[in-house]
């Protein structure tokens, strides 16, 4: 501490510690910390808050589980939501993966430097259009009278039009076509460090393509897998506007249910319970990941 | 190629199938932008028109949204620009522990899901009184936008020399003059690049701004809202326009990185003809 | 009043490290002065001690009789140029020499004026306006002595300023540092690890060893008259024989050696019968003459470095000790072949004796 004002002075040292200190005090560490303390509490009205049925309770934790019947199979609205959002997005997270993995490998490693420039200009511009506008485009093609269907009819490959946007299938394409360049640039960044002498030694010591993949390639891309696995996942996971544009009621998002809960039920605290748990699931996945490929959080954070 | 193998070609195809999928939905909505059918699709198409960029012009919320837009991102750079300059300063001159600790800290709003920024942003500001608006999504998205410029600044920041900040000092310079001429200049790219990420975030923000707005209509509000209800291909000239920004704002920040790499290689060539000439004189 | 920089008991701890051990000398107005010591030895302690940037543990820095405790190198009528230089990267050449005037509110056309004589000055007459990145190592280190000298310091301290240029350029600079520095009349404080640069430059020179000062005198002193059994070794080349001391008497001391006893002068602080060594350079050895009765040794030949001006003579004692004989090639006589036996002889007068003690490492 006593460095920063060394090094900058008072007045500037000063400045340092207050924009810093609202910062993490007042934007992060503080809000947090209030979102979990509401969680906790029953939803009362406005003159009752403070009052005797104010309570620390459980209960908006609770609710999430309750009427589980595992034997019967049977789950309750919003669990059943969170169940659909894990395995949702753990199904993009897999299929993100397993379709950037080519693509990478051939930016860093087999395309030409002048080409691999041209590429990852290609790449970038979709990644930085919204997000909204990505999905809003998969909207229009999986429309009932859209152009997915007008095609598949043409080629004779369906005899009567898809309802593309009924079930879970248009969430999960849009998600994975939302999201998949977030796989693509960590993956990139970690084969690009991977020594092409590594790959010809392996090929020259008779290795099939396969098992060089499998025994060099993947083992160095582990921790740009990881990144990209946990941008994705969390994307996915806490994502609101892919499921709101390209669901159904049916198959509806767990932001969906917290937004409910915030705006059309107005039980704020149990809305923010549901949101702590999407936060803690967030969380478990991203220390899961860390633990099994072994990354810091400073390779995350690149 | 004569000498390519087949594992080669057929990495090659997928490789332009992927571009394929990638540009593909891009390109239809860009196109139906232009089809006359009330409902933006390119199957059937109907005839071309320009008719909806007027529609899209005439739409007095757009105008209020696009307004919006623009007054919360130039909020959020003023706000999380120099939050981030402080925070990455702090973080350079902390010992090997806390600056890890409060590194953990500052990074942790970038892996924290958007809408949950946005709850504990309104929980927040509500105890204190505060309801949701535009000043409440600033707030909420500089909290983790911040950290964005934190990280970019703090790479900037280690590839600086202190003993420059030194020499400075022992000139006579006061701890402001040397902030002022030397740190802050040799910063400058990196804090520009900053406000201009920020901005850009700011600007495509959703998940965030969703909880925080209150009643307040941001762009990507708009867009979403309009596609859910009332929806016509102005959203699609909306896209339109705003695809084109990105590519123009793409291209040029390429040409300007080519530009500037081109003048250090320059510089290098005459560095290396000095010191020959050192050399004969010597 | 003379602008005197003193130092007194100066000592810096890092932790349970002492840098420097309570160092006290006094460098005079308009001198070049420099420390020299191996890495790691405090002398860059020193410097930063006497530009501000720490503060001594223990001990006081005056300059013109100013006491500095508490005055940064801002306030100092001290400059100081980086073993990188630290020119910076963003400004001009002139803006660079003109950044201390600049930040003392001198106004901008006066800044130009100044910063371009003294462009004048360092012989880069149109390189005002040049980008930093485009200058030579030679060029940086000029403009970067422009920039010292433009806020006219008392005391100029330059760390190694030299060691990132090549051998040729290195000499160059040292005589133009010299001449600069006679030209400017400042004081200039210098630190080096090579003696051949304090040597050439220096009116005087301090060696220093392990935050130690070990001995401070003009060059050639330090090279014929070494306080400590480190400073012999450190600076230069020369023989070691070590022994008890056999006999003290009129400024001259015996050392019982495996050659016999060998004598020489009298170093501070011998005893009858302490272990001492006794030290004699390469060069100050020569053949023996039939004349010579004490003071003579041999030894095998065990082979000869041929330089050109001289050859090496590498001997091997009885006692399997190594002795080195510098032979100037100034026609007396061949130097002898591998495997003969030299006998070899000194004056007393060019050895000293010195109470034996920790040695550099060569």
């Amino acid at each position: 501490m006593s460095e920063v004002f060394r090094r900058y002075g008072a007045p500037l040292g000063l400045m340092i510690l207050l924009l810093t200190g609202i910062w993490v005090v007042a934007m992060v560490v503080l809000p947090y910390f209030v979102m979990v303390e509401y969680s906790f509490h029953p939803n009362l009205p406005g003159p009752e808050i403070g009052g005797p049925k104010d309570i620390y309770t459980l209960d908006n934790y609770a609710s999430l589980f309750r009427g589980i019947d595992i034997l019967a199979w049977d789950f309750p609205d919003d669990f059943r939501v969170f169940l659909r959002t894990i395995w949702g997005s753990a199904v993009v997270t897999a299929v993100c993966l397993v379709v950037c993995y080519p693509v990478a490998f051939y930016l860093a490693k087999v395309a030409t430097p002048d080409r691999v420039g041209f590429l990852l200009l290609l790449l970038v511009v979709p990644f930085w259009i919204n997000e909204i506008l990505r999905t809003f485009s998969w909207y229009i093609i999986l429309a009932f009278n859209g152009p997915l269907n007008a095609v598949l009819l043409a080629l004779g490959l369906l005899d009567k039009p898809v309802r593309w946007l009924s079930g879970s299938g248009g969430v999960l394409i849009g998600m994975t076509y939302a999201f998949l360049l977030f796989m693509m640039f960590p993956l990139y960044n970690a084969l690009q460090t991977l020594d092409r002498n590594q790959i010809e030694a392996a090929r020259d010591l008779g290795a099939p393509g396969w098992r060089i993949h499998w025994r060099i390639v993947i083992p160095h891309a582990k921790p740009g897998i990881a990144v990209g696995c946990i941008m994705v996942f969390v994307l996915a996971a806490s994502s609101y506007v892919v499921p709101a544009l390209l669901g159904s009621p049916g198959t509806r998002w767990f932001t969906e249910t917290i937004y409910q809960w915030f705006f059309e039920g107005q039980n704020w605290p149990r809305g923010s319970a549901y949101a702590f748990v999407l936060l803690g699931l967030c969380v478990a996945f991203i220390l899961a990941m860390m633990r099994i490929f072994r990354v810091g959080l400073t390779d995350i954070a690149k | 190629m004569t000498g390519m193998k087949a594992s080669e070609r057929l990495l090659q195809a997928y490789v332009v199938l992927f571009l394929l999928y990638l540009f593909l939905p891009l390109a239809i909505m860009v196109a139906a932008t232009f089809n006359t059918s009330r409902f933006p699709t390119v199957t059937p198409w109907l005839g071309t028109t320009t008719r909806w960029f007027e529609v899209l012009w005439n739409d007095q919320q757009m105008w209020r949204a696009l307004w919006n837009s623009f007054v919360v991102a130039f909020a959020v750079i003023v706000v999380s620009v120099p939050i981030g300059v402080a925070a990455a300063m702090l973080l350079s001159s902390l010992h090997k522990r806390a600056r890890t600790f409060l590194y953990a800290v500052m990074v942790s709003p970038l892996l924290t899901p958007g809408v949950i920024i946005g709850i504990s942003t309104l929980v927040f500001w509500e105890r204190l009184g505060v309801k949701g608006g535009l000043h409440l999504a600033v707030i909420g998205q500089s909290s983790f936008i911040a950290a964005y410029v934190m990280l970019m600044v703090l790479a900037r920041l280690q590839r600086f020399d202190p003993s420059l900040e030194e020499a400075a000092l022992d000139l006579g310079a006061s701890h402001a003059q040397a902030f002022r001429r030397v740190l802050f200049p040799h910063l400058r790219p990196a804090i520009v690049s900053g406000a201009v990420l920020a901005f850009f975030q700011s600007f495509e923000n959703y998940n965030t701004t969703l909880f925080t707005r209150g009643t307040d209509t941001t762009l990507t509000i708009f867009i979403a809202s309009k596609v859910r209800t009332g929806l016509t291909p102005a959203v699609n000239a909306l896209g339109v326009i705003l695809i084109v920004v990105t590519v123009v704002g793409a291209i040029g920040y390429e040409i300007l990185r080519r530009r500037e790499a081109a003048r250090a290689r320059e510089a290098t060539r005459r560095a290396q003809e000095n010191a020959l000439g050192d050399l004969r004189k010597a | 009043m003379s602008q005197d920089v003193e130092l007194d008991g100066v000592t810096m701890r890092f932790g349970a490290v002492t840098a420097v051990r309570d160092v006290s000398l006094v460098v005079k107005a308009g001198e070049f002065f420099s420390f020299l010591g191996p890495s790691g030895c405090g002398k860059t302690t020193i410097l930063r001690i006497l530009s501000g940037f720490t503060e001594p543990s223990a001990g006081a820095v005056r300059i013109g009789g100013r006491d500095m405790a508490g005055i940064g190198p801002n306030g100092r009528p001290t400059a100081l140029i980086f073993q990188n230089l630290a020119l910076f990267p963003l400004m001009s050449v002139w803006e660079n020499i003109a950044f201390g005037l600049e930040v003392r509110g001198v106004g901008k056309a006066e800044r130009r004026k100044r910063a371009e004589a003294l462009l004048d000055l360092i012989a880069l007459p149109d390189a005002a306006d040049k980008r930093i990145d485009e200058l030579s190592g030679g060029m940086k280190q000029r403009v970067a002595i422009a920039r010292a000298l433009a806020v006219e310091p008392q005391v100029m301290l330059l760390d190694e300023p030299l060691s990132a240029l090549d051998l040729k350029l290195r000499q160059h600079m040292r005589a133009e540092l010299r001449a600069i520095q006679k030209k400017t009349g400042v004081t200039f404080i210098y630190i080096t690890h090579d003696q051949g640069e304090a040597f050439t430059m220096s009116d005087r020179v301090a060696v220093m060893s392990r935050g130690v000062l070990e001995q401070v005198g003009p060059p050639k002193a330090i090279y014929d008259d070494p306080a400590t059994p480190f400073v012999a070794t450190f600076v230069g080349e020369n023989n070691a024989f070590t022994g008890p001391v056999a006999l003290l008497a009129d400024g001259v001391a015996a050392v019982e050696t495996p050659f016999g006893p060998l004598r020489g002068r009298a170093g501070p602080g011998l005893a009858s019968g302490a272990a001492a060594v006794l030290f004699v350079r390469p060069e100050r050895l020569r053949e023996a003459t039939p004349g010579d009765g004490a003071n003579r040794l041999a030894g095998r030949v065990t082979h000869v470095d041929f330089e050109g001006n001289f050859a090496n003579v590498f001997l091997k004692g009885p006692d399997g000790s190594a002795i080195l004989v510098q032979l100037a090639n100034d026609g007396s006589g061949e130097p002898p072949p591998e495997g003969a036996t030299m006998d070899i002889a000194f004056d007393p007068a060019n050895a000293v004796v010195l109470p034996d003690g920790p040695r550099a490492r060569s």
